[in-house]
């Protein structure tokens, strides 16, 4: 018998019931809650009269909505303010753990669930968020899902699906000083589209991805989904394992051991056999800056605005028309010419301990150019909030004229009072650059933590190579 | 929730690839708690000139006179012709919302982002996936022809042009199934409780680290 992908692995064992239509009854062991996708799933539980499967699987926290400065003030906006005692009321007639915005512990979802161990390999975990991929990064079957969806696992624990095809991206070599993984997403994203992965459960493996931190490999399978995945993952070694070790959540004793032999066997069997494979060879890949309106519109930091009349494609060349318009460019702008208004450093894509070092890096010694009206640093968690103030780099952040921010979302999806104006041009580390998306009218060019802080320095895109 | 078997409606071309939830429906409007009353912020920053947010009196809004939706003969729309990869982006649930609570029943495009086709069918609206190169024929009929209506037939698996072509498209057994009979998920799946039980009984002595739940060993 064929050897079997780690997808497959993962699937098989979740899989409660197979249906004759192809359809599988999968068990999910854990699901994250917010505040923006839950409030009608606990509305249709209410309705039916019907009561949570397992309360203890589910961690709730307010994230989407909350302000990042002074909570002592409350939530301002009387509409976020509702969704947010929704939030807290549902979990407490529900009995769900919740994580409120005063919590020490509370933070965007998908920073905290890696961060507490409350996600953990061989896991099945949701969420009703797109960015639920991120903790494939652990090897866990992690996807996200719609609010109907997110009811029914509440109800029942599991979920009817189907199995995705598998693509194996692997990436030799070495990414070079200066590029993180947010260039190697971005690049990979840029060369399949952000239709490539459409169908698919991708896995990430190669020497770079070896060579990545845990936060880096949580980095590039946040932004699986930007490439059209449901899921990104990625195979367990020893930094999984010791990641792992002594966080909150994680098993003890003698239920780690047996917990840690079981995580060994989550990778690929060699023989294994993917639906398809795409390689990339990291030492090619230069820090990355987006020119439009999707992700897939990326080019090198050296590179430019592409012509629209060259693309063959005619949908694409109106697409391509239509991004420039809306992002105020030309053709043939050389990215380094682009000036921009306001730098973003957060999100669940960018906004945990390594990601706030690598741009404190580039900042230190240095301040936020004259054009740049906002500067904002936003951890992913009051954890990373509250190591990165142990190791001083707020202070850093501070001299240089950054704002030093409470955790949560934020500018990733401006539903706070974090935003663009109309016309604004960002260099966020989030990782949408839709129309409106950081605010309407608001224009983003998605770039690295290094590459954010080089851009805050410089007043425009720079190669943040060239400063460390 | 509302079945879907057959449906005949006008249709509206909206000719731009990678539209995402974020456009559908715009996050100022995912604060409400409810489910219901999207449809009319449904393409907001396309359809309306001046920026909206939760509290606006929609009414009084300035429309967009260029965006497709609001140009008289696409009026009453049923059926959304779109390109590439729609619904792409956030996973937000109220993006099928908006679409449904605005009138449309089906959405045809060459390809669909995966969890929006998913979160579609537990709406009662049926995406409908034809090869580009027929949605590309689609778009130019609809734009030639004023009135131009289609029948999407999900029992039959075909989309029924005014000139009687019949246009085969598939749906996976389970999804087809649950449109085709509205059925109610949860309830279903809960009848496989004991299943479910039996499952969690054997995964608890396998694997006991994946039950330890929050709230017991705290
Ligand atoms: S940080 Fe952005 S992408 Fe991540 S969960 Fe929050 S809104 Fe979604």
């Amino acid at each position: 018998m064929a050897g079997r992908t780690l997808y497959q692995k993962l699937w098989d064992d979740h899989v409660v019931e197979r249906r004759e239509d192809g359809a599988c009854l999968l068990y999910i062991d854990r699901q994250l809650l917010h505040e923006v996708t839950s409030p009608q799933a606990f509305e249709g539980l209410r309705l039916a009269g019907r009561r949570v499967w397992r309360p203890g699987a589910h961690l709730a926290t307010a994230d989407h909505n909350v302000p990042t400065t002074d909570r002592a003030q409350g939530i301002g906006d009387p509409v976020s303010r509702l969704q947010v005692e929704t939030l807290a009321r549902n979990c407490a007639d529900f009995g769900i753990e919740l994580y409120g915005m005063e919590d020490p512990r509370q933070g965007i979802v998908h920073v905290i669930g890696p961060e507490l161990g409350f996600t953990q390999p061989g896991m099945t975990v949701v969420c009703g968020d797109s960015h639920t991929s991120t903790h494939g990064a652990l090897a866990a079957l992690a996807f996200g899902i719609g609010t109907s969806e997110v009811e029914h696992v509440l109800a029942t624990q599991c979920l009817w699906q189907r199995p995705s095809r598998t693509m194996r991206v692997q990436v030799a070599g070495r990414l070079g000083p200066g590029v993180s993984a947010k260039d190697l997403a971005l690049a990979l994203i840029g060369r399949i589209g952000t239709a490539g992965g459409t169908g698919h459960a991708i896995e990430f493996a190669g020497e770079a991805v070896e060579a990545l931190s845990m936060e880096g490999r949580m980095t590039l399978c946040n932004m699986a989904i930007e490439a059209g995945a449901r899921c990104g993952l990625v195979a367990v070694d020893e930094r999984t394992i010791e990641y792992l070790r002594g966080r909150p959540f994680a098993p003890r004793g003698a239920l780690w051991e047996q917990a840690v032999q079981a995580w060994r066997g989550l990778r690929s069997d060699p023989d294994a056999a993917f639906d398809r494979e795409v390689r990339l060879e990291a030492g090619q890949i230069a820090p990355q800056v987006t020119w439009g309106t999707s992700p897939e519109q990326v080019v090198p930091v050296d590179g430019a605005v592409p012509d629209p009349e060259r693309e063959p494609d005619p949908v694409r060349r109106e697409g391509m028309r239509r991004a420039l318009a809306y992002m105020g460019l030309a053709p043939g702008t050389p990215i380094r010419d682009i000036r921009i208004d306001k730098v973003f450093i957060g999100s669940c894509t960018n906004a945990r301990l390594e990601d706030l070092r690598e741009a404190a890096q580039v900042v230190r010694g240095r301040r936020v150019a004259p054009n740049v009206r906002q500067a904002l640093v936003v951890p992913g968690s009051g954890a990373v909030r509250r190591q990165a103030e142990a190791e001083g780099l707020h202070e850093v952040f501070l001299a240089a004229g950054f704002e030093w921010r409470e955790p949560g979302c934020s500018m990733c999806l401006a539903m706070n009072a974090d935003r663009l104006e109309p016309g604004e041009r960002c260099a966020s580390t989030s990782n949408r650059n839709f129309e409106g998306r950081q605010g309407a009218g608001g224009r983003t060019h998605l770039v690295s933590p290094a590459m954010a802080a080089a851009a805050a320095v410089a007043g425009r895109f720079v190669d943040v190579r060239e400063l460390l | 929730m509302e079945r879907f078997v057959r449906h005949t409606g006008l249709v509206a071309p909206l000719d731009r690839p990678n539209v995402d939830t974020d456009q559908i429906i715009p996050k100022q409007y995912l604060k409400s708690i409810r489910r219901t009353g999207f449809g009319v912020n449904l393409f907001d920053g396309w359809r309306y000139l001046d920026p909206g947010g939760p509290d606006s009196d929609h009414a009084r809004r300035r429309e967009n006179p260029d965006f497709v939706l609001n140009q008289p003969r696409y009026r009453g729309a049923t059926i959304l012709l779109a390109r590439e990869n729609f619904g792409c982006g956030s996973s937000r649930e109220h993006a099928p919302w908006a679409l449904a609570d605005y009138g449309f029943r089906a959405l045809i495009a060459p390809s669909f982002a995966d969890i929006f086709y998913n979160n579609c069918f537990n709406n009662g609206l049926l995406p409908v996936v034809l090869p580009a190169e027929t949605v590309d024929r689609l778009f130019r009929e609809v734009e030639a022809q004023e009135g131009y209506r289609l029948t999407v037939d999900l029992e039959e698996q075909v989309v029924i042009t005014p000139s009687g072509e019949r246009l085969p498209f598939h749906v996976e057994p389970a999804l087809r199934r649950k449109l085709l009979e509205g059925l109610d998920d949860i309830g279903l799946t809960l009848e496989r409780a004991g299943a479910i039980r039996a499952y969690e009984a054997r995964r608890r002595r396998e694997a006991p680290w994946l039950f330890q739940d929050l709230g017991e060993e705290a």
